[in-house]
């Protein structure tokens, strides 16, 4: 369960919150004139990221206010939390290689339970 | 005296008050503040259960959390039974009644043994090979073996009546966590306590002090003080300060994300009845949200793998030490020790010290520390280097040990020698307990001292002190405890200084210098071998080795094809055994074979304890309307709708709910009806630009809609299916009063925020929802207007001044109402919408009022069976999120001309487009009497053809019509549109299909007659 700061209310228990899927995706305002897959890229498509991803909350029992938050669904590190209509800021966030790959800490995934050899040089 | 193992003035247990229970029908003395296990100990009662799979006898092991098999059922009542409670963690008290489980007829003659005398056909993935692989049983599926085997398997058995106990959760916030109140725990705590920071600090025995309590009293001090007294001394450190709080009988059981930690609290199960307090819960979820967390854990010894290492009086050295100390109880009268590392050693001394007998100690190593062996010597204990135990003797209990001396490759060397003993002191190193860091998510470090895991890498705020950090020295693990509860402390934002720590004097053996041997040599081929790793699930080394030759080089995969580590206890003792025996089979380093995931829950946690008071009617909060308590009076039957409870019929005495639904809904068209329509969603719609608003989140035009009237309104989704319907009034022209579905009421509010602040900002539009504000009473029927002209003061009923889909103020007795001339059931209809608190009082007066016209309340079953007379849709019932406008042939409830609303792009596509989509239709059934079922598949003849059937849709609503005499349908049928007259089947399970005739779905309008 996570504690999330919300932009207007501070940080509340998850369970305040309602998830509300990928953030940034503008509703087009010329869909007339939009072919079938352009129109479905919009309706039906999103991504499904492995790392940062930007997102979009809702503090249903608080101030019922939408917002947008950077998260890494690798680790579920929070980089971020930013009102509706704000551009994503700037984060430095521990990123899966590859697709495939792994953040370096925080999934719990068999490749990050144990020290590498340089992590352990280095500590 | 009873109790021969009890050894006289050792032990933290109180001699002063016995206490009995009983084990299998027969009554065990003990004292207060034993386990069931050491009690059983106490009275020479090792042996308590019987393995998993084989029926193997399984004795005690361990002395706490760390014992892997010794579980009893406790209680025989069929409602609080208890399985599964482990021997080593249950404290005794009178009343207390424990049985053996997975056993039959009785632990000594169990007739599961079987199971063990075919032992050797039953290897690795055997029910996988046998059941689903194999050809010989190909005829057979798995479903067909899967009962068997789960009976000859299995443990305790599960309570089966309703659990008569009651639990809670809780919710905490903290400064400092501190988990685990051993040397490390109760220093990090007293120093985080000086803070002033609130700490939380969780020990899950009943008593602080951990491995102290399992020292020798009199080798050790700390600060000059004796363990048991410096502990008093934290102890009464703790309580001075308000901001403490002290768990005991409290686990902490899982770590989750941002420091969220749960804690279980066994409030009352070590409590004779007398003592349990009623006001209290059985056991306590404490849900802690701590900013910093100190993680001191302790280790758990690890047994070394040695052929027939698995009989009953075979336990851990440690534990045997703890048994000794904390419980007063010399589990054995011969002990034979057995060892890789020098911990062990002091198990043999403290027994010297408490006068009992140590057989021997059988060393692996060949370099022995000096100091030590001759401290052996001087106490005359009998030092094997360089030896194994390769086999034991003993059928319910150990009498011997064979053992073999090593040649330089750790092979056996030379003849067997027998040892008599009836009790082995087993340790093969210690494992940190790193499981509660592992789910925290942080990175493990293999340490080569140890030769175990030991945290790494933290990711969340948390630190481990003392042992589970792989510290073991008394010294530096209260060193390590004061630095994680001030550093703990400094970093939750407290201000502390350090203070001189107290000097720890101890003659106990502190070394390791662990010699890793993952398995010990029998001197036998392997499939002779009985070395068992996993105690409870009956996994074998050979298994492990079985399944790498197999294939099988993922960790996880070996795991489950084994089912090591997959019992109760997670392997506790044994992943660790297990990870070195892969690691040596496939030849390559343990880190490199890696580690199995360490999951929460840490221990089995009561699965009533995590539902805590969210049980039987708070399962799931029912919603009542104002006019609940009148629908209760009355008797009626109702139905969840949403969060709602809504009256479904209001049965007379001795009437079926059946004919009361025939007879409310014939009365709905032949004198009046009244329902109560409280719970339908109501969004109040305020700005300059709610209109424009509507007209976007709206399929038809909203523009011409004038203040005092109504419009039907159809909701899509983005991808043009159907998502809700309702009514919208225009109260002034920036002021609307959405209605919603009863169900959807949160998430179109959900919806229409989101549009708002997300794609929509610019416009002057408020939402609030004035669901739960208005109570709604609808008088529906040909004297609807008479009963509520008599009731509704101000507004003129006639239907020229006050026509359909318009709505007015009026008042009733002075009370404001707005009143909707709107309908759902095709007849004349007023809603009557009141503040909620006035709704059972308007009721009522309508009750009154209607009752010489014969006014009869309806309830939602009669509601649905009126509409569908109508040919009125109910979203989620004709429609299932892949149903559009057209698809209900409602195309006029589309608005060509106006610009953009959700989902109208996708109107056009090419999916929605598709002349073959299923349409809604009505049917008539050819024989009037029968009901089709609701979802019962239509198919285009009269027998049901041979699989794949084609079907042509599915009915979504049927009812018998008391109004038309006769039963009609509603269904979703492939070009439902253009089969008009068309006959079609109704799919029946086990029957004959269903002939019936397709038709327009308002069966009040010319369908039944153009049928007939």
């Amino acid at each position: 369960m996570f504690v999330i700061d919300c932009p207007n209310c501070g940080a509340r228990d998850q369970s305040e919150f309602t998830y509300a899927g990928e953030a940034h995706i503008a509703r087009p305002t010329d869909s007339e004139n939009m072919t079938d897959a352009e129109w479905a890229e919009f309706v039906f498509m999103r991504t499904n990221t492995k790392g940062l991803f930007a997102e979009r909350w809702w503090h249903a029992t608080g101030c019922r206010k939408f917002f947008n938050m950077l998260r890494n669904t690798a680790t579920d590190e929070i980089h971020a939390v930013y009102r509706i209509g704000e551009k994503p800021p700037k984060v430095t966030a521990d990123l899966p290689a590859t697709p495939a790959g792994e953040a370096s800490i925080g999934s719990g995934n068999d490749a990050v339970k144990i020290m590498t050899r340089d992590e352990e040089a280095a500590s | 005296m009873s109790q021969p193992y009890r050894i006289p003035g050792r032990g933290l247990i109180n001699r002063d008050r016995s206490v009995s229970f009983t084990f299998d029908g027969r009554e065990i003395p003990g004292y207060e503040g034993d386990t069931i296990a050491s009690a059983l100990l106490a009275n020479g009662e090792i042996m308590v259960g019987r393995s998993f799979k084989y029926h193997r006898p399984r004795g005690i092991v361990g002395a706490g959390g760390d014992d892997p098999a010794a579980m009893v059922q406790i209680g025989s009542d069929p409602a609080s039974t208890d399985p599964n409670v482990m021997v080593t963690t249950r404290e005794i008290h009178a009343g207390l009644e424990a049985r053996s489980q997975n056993c039959w007829p009785s632990l000594k003659h169990d007739v599961g043994v079987l199971n063990d005398v075919f032992m050797r056909f039953f290897p690795a993935g055997f029910y996988y090979k046998t059941f689903m692989g194999s050809d010989r049983f190909r005829w057979l599926n798995w479903m067909t073996f899967e009962p068997f085997i789960r009976r000859a398997a299995g443990l305790g058995k599960s309570p089966t009546k309703p659990d008569p106990d009651s639990y809670e959760s809780v919710n905490r916030h903290c400064d400092v966590l501190v988990i685990g109140a051993g040397p490390a725990g109760l220093a990090a705590a007293a120093n985080a306590a000086r803070s002033g920071a609130r700490v939380i600090l969780v020990e899950e025995t009943d008593r602080l002090g951990g491995s102290l309590n399992a020292t020798d009293p009199d080798g050790t001090t700390i600060g000059g003080k004796a363990p048991a007294d410096w502990i008093a001394d934290q102890t009464a450190k703790l309580a001075e300060h308000p901001e403490v709080t002290v768990l005991t009988q409290t686990t902490a059981f899982g770590y989750y994300a941002m420091n969220f930690v749960g804690l279980i609290e066994r409030v009352k199960d070590h409590l004779p009845e007398h003592r349990r307090d009623r006001r209290q819960p059985r056991q306590r979820v404490w849900r802690v949200r701590a900013k910093q967390v100190v993680l001191a854990t302790g280790a758990i010894e690890r047994p070394l793998v040695f052929n027939e290492n698995d009989r009953p009086g075979i336990m851990l050295a440690g534990a045997v030490r703890t048994f000794l100390n904390r419980y007063g109880v010399l589990a054995g009268k011969r002990v034979l020790i057995f060892t890789n590392n020098d911990s062990a050693w002091q198990t043999a001394f403290d027994i010297r010290a408490a006068g009992g007998e140590v057989a021997g100690i059988v060393d692996l190593r060949r370099e022995l520390n000096e100091a030590m062996a001759l401290r052996a010597l001087k106490a005359g204990i009998a030092v094997y280097p360089r030896t194994a135990i390769v086999g034991t003797h003993g059928r319910h209990r150990i009498d011997s040990a064979f053992v073999s001396s090593l040649d330089d490759n750790g092979n056996v060397r030379g003849s067997r020698s027998r040892i008599e003993c009836d009790l082995i002191a087993v340790s093969g190193g210690w494992n940190p307990n790193v499981a509660l860091f592992a789910q925290s998510r942080g990175k493990l470090k293999w340490d080569e001292e140890l030769a175990s895991f030991r945290p790494g890498l933290s990711w969340q705020q948390e630190r481990s002190a003392g042992a589970c950090n792989g510290t073991l020295e008394l010294q530096e693990v209260l060193a390590e405890g004061s630095k994680a509860g001030l550093e703990a402390a400094r970093a939750a934002d407290f201000t502390v200084r350090a203070i001189r720590q107290p000097e720890v004097r101890t003659d106990a053996v502190e070394t390791l210098n662990l010699v890793p041997v993952w398995q010990v040599p029998s001197g036998l081929p392997r499939e002779k071998t009985k070395a068992f790793v996993d105690l409870q699930d009956d996994v074998k080394a050979s298994d492990l080795q079985l399944a790498t030759e197999e294939g099988y080089d993922s960790v996880e995969h070996t795991k489950r094809y084994t089912t090591q580590g997959m019992g109760t206890d997670q392997g506790k003792i044994s992943n660790v055994n297990a990870f070195g025996i892969m690691a040596e089979a496939r030849g390559i380093t343990v880190p490199e074979v890696g580690t199995t995931t360490f999951r929460q829950p840490y221990r089995p946690v009561t699965i009533g304890a995590l539902g805590g008071q969210h049980v039987g009617a708070h399962f799931m909060p029912r919603r009542g309307t104002p006019m609940h308590a009148w629908h209760l009076e009355q008797k009626a039957i109702f139905e969840p709708v949403g969060d709602w409870l809504r009256a479904r019929a209001y049965p007379k005495p001795g009437e079926s709910f059946h004919d009361a639904v025939q007879r409310e809904a014939k009365a709905a068209r032949t004198t009046a009806g009244i329902l109560d329509a409280t719970t339908l969603g109501k969004i109040d719609i305020r700005g300059k630009d709610a209109r424009t608003f509507l007209n976007r989140v709206y399929t038809n035009a909203w523009s011409k809609l004038a203040p005092g009237r109504c419009r039907y309104g159809l909701m899509l989704g983005e991808d043009g299916m159907v998502s809700d319907d309702g009514v919208t009034a225009c109260i002034a022209d920036d002021h609307f009063h959405m209605t919603t579905t009863t169900g959807g009421a949160a998430s179109v509010l959900q919806k229409l925020e989101d549009y708002l602040q997300t794609e929509w900002p610019d416009l002057d539009v408020w939402l609030t929802t004035v669901t739960e504000q208005w109570a709604v009473a609808a008088v529906c029927g040909p004297k609807a207007e008479e009963i509520v002209a008599s009731v509704v003061e101000g507004i003129d009923l006639d239907p020229e001044e006050f026509p359909f889909m318009t709505w007015q103020d009026g008042t009733v007795g002075g009370i404001p109402v707005r009143v909707f001339r709107v309908s759902f059931t095709g007849e004349t209809s007023y809603e009557i919408n009141i503040p909620a608190t006035y709704g059972r009082w308007l009721w009522e007066e309508l009750i009154a009022a209607g009752k010489p016209h014969g006014l009869t309340p309806y309830g939602t079953e009669a509601m649905h069976l009126l509409r569908a007379e109508k040919g009125f849709i109910i979203v989620g019932q004709e429609t299932d999120g892949t149903v559009t406008p057209g698809d209900l042939r409602m195309d006029w409830a589309v608005a060509k001309k106006k610009g953009d609303f959700i989902g109208k792009r996708s109107l056009s596509r090419s999916d929605t487009v598709r002349d073959d989509r299923k349409q809604l239709v009505g049917l008539l059934t050819v024989d009037g009497d029968h009901v089709p079922m609701e979802g019962a598949q239509i198919i285009g003849t009269p027998e049901e053809p041979a699989p794949p059937v084609p079907m042509l849709g599915h009915v979504t609503s049927a009812y018998f019509s008391p109004n038309l005499g006769r039963s009609i349908a509603m269904a979703m049928v492939k070009r439902g549109g253009q089969r008009m007259g068309e006959t079609v089947w109704i799919a029946r399970l086990g029957d004959k299909p269903v002939p019936a005739k397709i038709v327009h779905y308002d069966f009040l309008g010319d369908a039944v007659g153009e049928a007939a």
